[in-house]
């Protein structure tokens, strides 16, 4: 167990080690000169070559990247080309944003998904089932960028449900602010339920044809005993391993309705800093969600053997 | 040694003719009937029919591709032609979806935003699959070091955030057809590299394989004449999903306009363009359609790539 934790973490430095290089290399060594960008293209080729150098833009990459590294540590990661933002600062207000749509998408998600798939596996091929298990394919055809501007259209646009586009910070206007997170929260749901449920419910079926599952039934307990005692835990494995995969899928959807809802997440200024090349900005955010990401999946990756101790001993 | 069990089920002749002449047109003979026999093509084939809806997905993609093909022979009026006196129309027998708020044709931008979200898909999946499939057949069967250091490579790739990862490159690189093209194309390297070495590597031992390697086959004829036929059905399965899956990213791309340059179609600009500028409101018809289109091609894809490892029997975990 401390011997594959200890082997993880050597994985999840290489890894966080090897991501930190290529964003640092991105910047670096695709065409576009940093101080075009800054002093735009018709400045003088004097002015240019002066910020070149105070950007330090003229020493050894390897000592670039040292410099660029150690500043990252300190929390610093430069400012905006265009309005002199630090990106400390974008990133400090973004990532709650992202955590809230994450955190409701994601509960939503296990609120549908968990007690359907319980209710369908226990009679599967059913009409029920079979409704269900095809629905939710239909779901996983409906990536966020097409759903998003449809239930914009019908919740927003027509029923006036919903706000269509608007933010209003949690501690600010709690009640405000979840009424406006509720459609993008949807929005980035649906795959994520899909796979959730037909993933649960597979898992679910084979496990009710276990032998302590007939052991039980014979015992005389409830369904709703076995389904929730005896079923759920030993079914729940992959589903957990699915929920961490299921955050890279999430980043995305988060891009797409953070940009329709004009939501000042991290996706919203990593998509602005892009169209605007704004070099530094797009260093800072990818660093950090892609750091996030590893982490994330390091963490589960660690749950996961405390939930089931098979995984060390592959 | 040969493996005595295999002979048998290929017969003595062939067995005799291999003992003697371990030449190539005997070697041919046995590997064929070693290979046929224990995989049970039989089988497979005797498996209930693929369904109707299996076929009217197929109907609806090869639709959607040969409209996208023949565009240029279709009488449409040019997707970037803007009809000032048919601005915002609805659907009508001059446009049979109704025109935009600039008065572009809308079936017009679709069948040619068609274009731009198969050739992402499909060509960057061929990348992904001539590139990763290759290496992956070639280290599933060698192993060794090779395998160990490529495999660990895939490992620290798949660990990044794909899409972050091409937002970066693109906005850095630049954001023509091509180059989303190749950027998408490499990023599924990875994943179609691990699909393939692990079935390559489930192949490696099998009995048909040992007993090519003991009839003195040369390891690319191993591999390509051996495991290469029995990996295709899931490199072509996961190939097929994954194409859905470089399909969203486009058209993510496209939404968040950093896909191909305006005013160059993609169903992902003009389900953007539907949901900006109170379009929502006035024209609802010009997200509608690409919304339709989109949601039918990745549903008919998903169903395709879902039977077809149904057929082949392929489990998930191979992912």
């Amino acid at each position: 167990m401390v011997k594959y934790f200890f082997r993880r973490l050597i994985q999840l430095a290489v890894v966080a080690f090897i991501i930190s290089v290529l964003i640092f290399l991105l910047v670096h060594l695709l065409p576009g000169n940093p101080a075009t960008v800054i002093l735009g293209p018709n400045d003088t080729a004097h002015n240019q070559a002066v910020l070149f150098k105070q950007l330090g833009l003229n020493k050894p990459l390897f000592q670039q990247y040292l410099t660029w590294l150690g500043s990252v540590f300190h929390g610093n990661f430069g400012q905006s080309y265009l309005n002199h933002e630090s990106v400390t600062h974008i990133i400090a207000t973004g990532w709650p944003i992202d955590l809230e749509l994450i955190i409701i998408s994601q509960v939503v998600a296990f609120a549908v998904a968990i007690p359907l798939a319980l209710f369908t596996s226990r009679r599967p091929n059913r009409p029920i089932d079979n409704v269900s298990t095809t629905g939710t394919f239909g779901l996983l055809a409906l990536p966020p960028f097409v759903i998003a501007p449809v239930m914009v259209a019908v919740f927003a646009v027509s029923l006036h449900w919903f706000p269509a586009t608007g933010y209003v910070p949690f501690t600010q206007a709690p009640a405000t602010n979840l009424h406006d997170m509720i459609l993008p929260s949807l929005a980035i749901t649906a795959g994520s339920i899909a796979v959730y449920y037909r993933l649960f419910r597979s898992d679910l079926i084979s496990t009710l044809q276990e032998d302590f599952i007939t052991m039980a039934r014979s015992k005389g307990m409830s369904t709703r005993w076995i389904m929730w005692r005896h079923a759920f835990r030993p079914s729940s494995f992959s589903l957990l391993a699915a929920a961490g995969v299921n955050i890279g899928a999430l980043i995305g959807g988060l891009f797409i309705v953070e940009y329709l809802f004009a939501i000042n997440g991290l996706g919203y200024s990593l998509v602005l800093a892009v169209q605007q090349r704004d070099y530094l900005v797009v260093q800072g955010i990818s660093l950090v969600i892609a750091i996030v990401y590893v982490l994330l999946q390091f963490l589960i990756d660690f749950i996961f053997t405390m939930v089931d101790p098979r995984v060390t001993r592959e | 040694m040969p493996d005595d069990r295999e002979l048998k089920q290929t017969g003595n002749s062939a067995r005799l003719v291999a003992d003697r002449f371990p030449g190539t047109a005997a070697l041919d003979e046995l590997v064929t009937a070693v290979e046929t026999e224990p995989m049970g093509a039989d089988d497979v084939l005797a498996k209930k029919p693929l369904g109707l809806l299996f076929w009217l997905a197929v109907g609806w993609v090869g639709l959607i591709v040969i409209l996208a093909i023949i565009a240029n022979l279709l009488p449409l009026p040019n997707p970037d032609f803007q009809n000032y006196n048919a601005l915002n129309a609805p659907p009508s027998i001059h446009h049979l979806l109704g025109t935009d708020d600039l008065g572009r044709d809308l079936l017009s931008r679709v069948i040619y935003g068609a274009r731009v979200s198969l050739i992402v898909g499909f060509v960057s999946v061929a990348i992904g699959l001539l590139v990763g499939g290759t290496l992956g057949l070639i280290s599933g069967y060698k192993g060794g070091v090779l395998d160990v250091s490529l495999n660990a490579g895939a490992f620290v790739l798949l660990a990044f955030p794909a899409i972050v990862a091409v937002i970066a490159i693109v906005a850095f690189w630049g954001q023509t057809l091509w180059k989303i093209t190749l950027i998408l194309g490499v990023a599924v390297i990875p994943l179609l590299y691990r699909v393939v070495r692990a079935s390559s590597l489930s192949f490696s031992n099998r009995d048909f394989v040992i007993a090519a390697k003991t009839m003195g086959a040369s390891t690319s004829r191993i591999i390509f004449r051996e495991i290469l036929p029995n990996v295709i059905p899931v490199a072509v399965t996961f190939g097929l999903l994954t194409v859905a899956g470089v399909i969203v990213i486009e058209g993510s791309l496209a939404f968040l306009g950093l896909s191909v340059p305006l005013p160059t179609p993609s169903w992902g600009n003009i389900i953007e363009e539907g949901a900006s500028n109170g379009n929502l409101q006035t024209n609802p018809y010009i997200m509608l359609w690409p919304v339709i289109t989109m949601f039918l091609l990745l549903l008919s894809i998903n169903l395709i790539g879902d039977r077809l490892r149904q057929r082949f029997d392929i489990r998930e975990s191979l992912i």
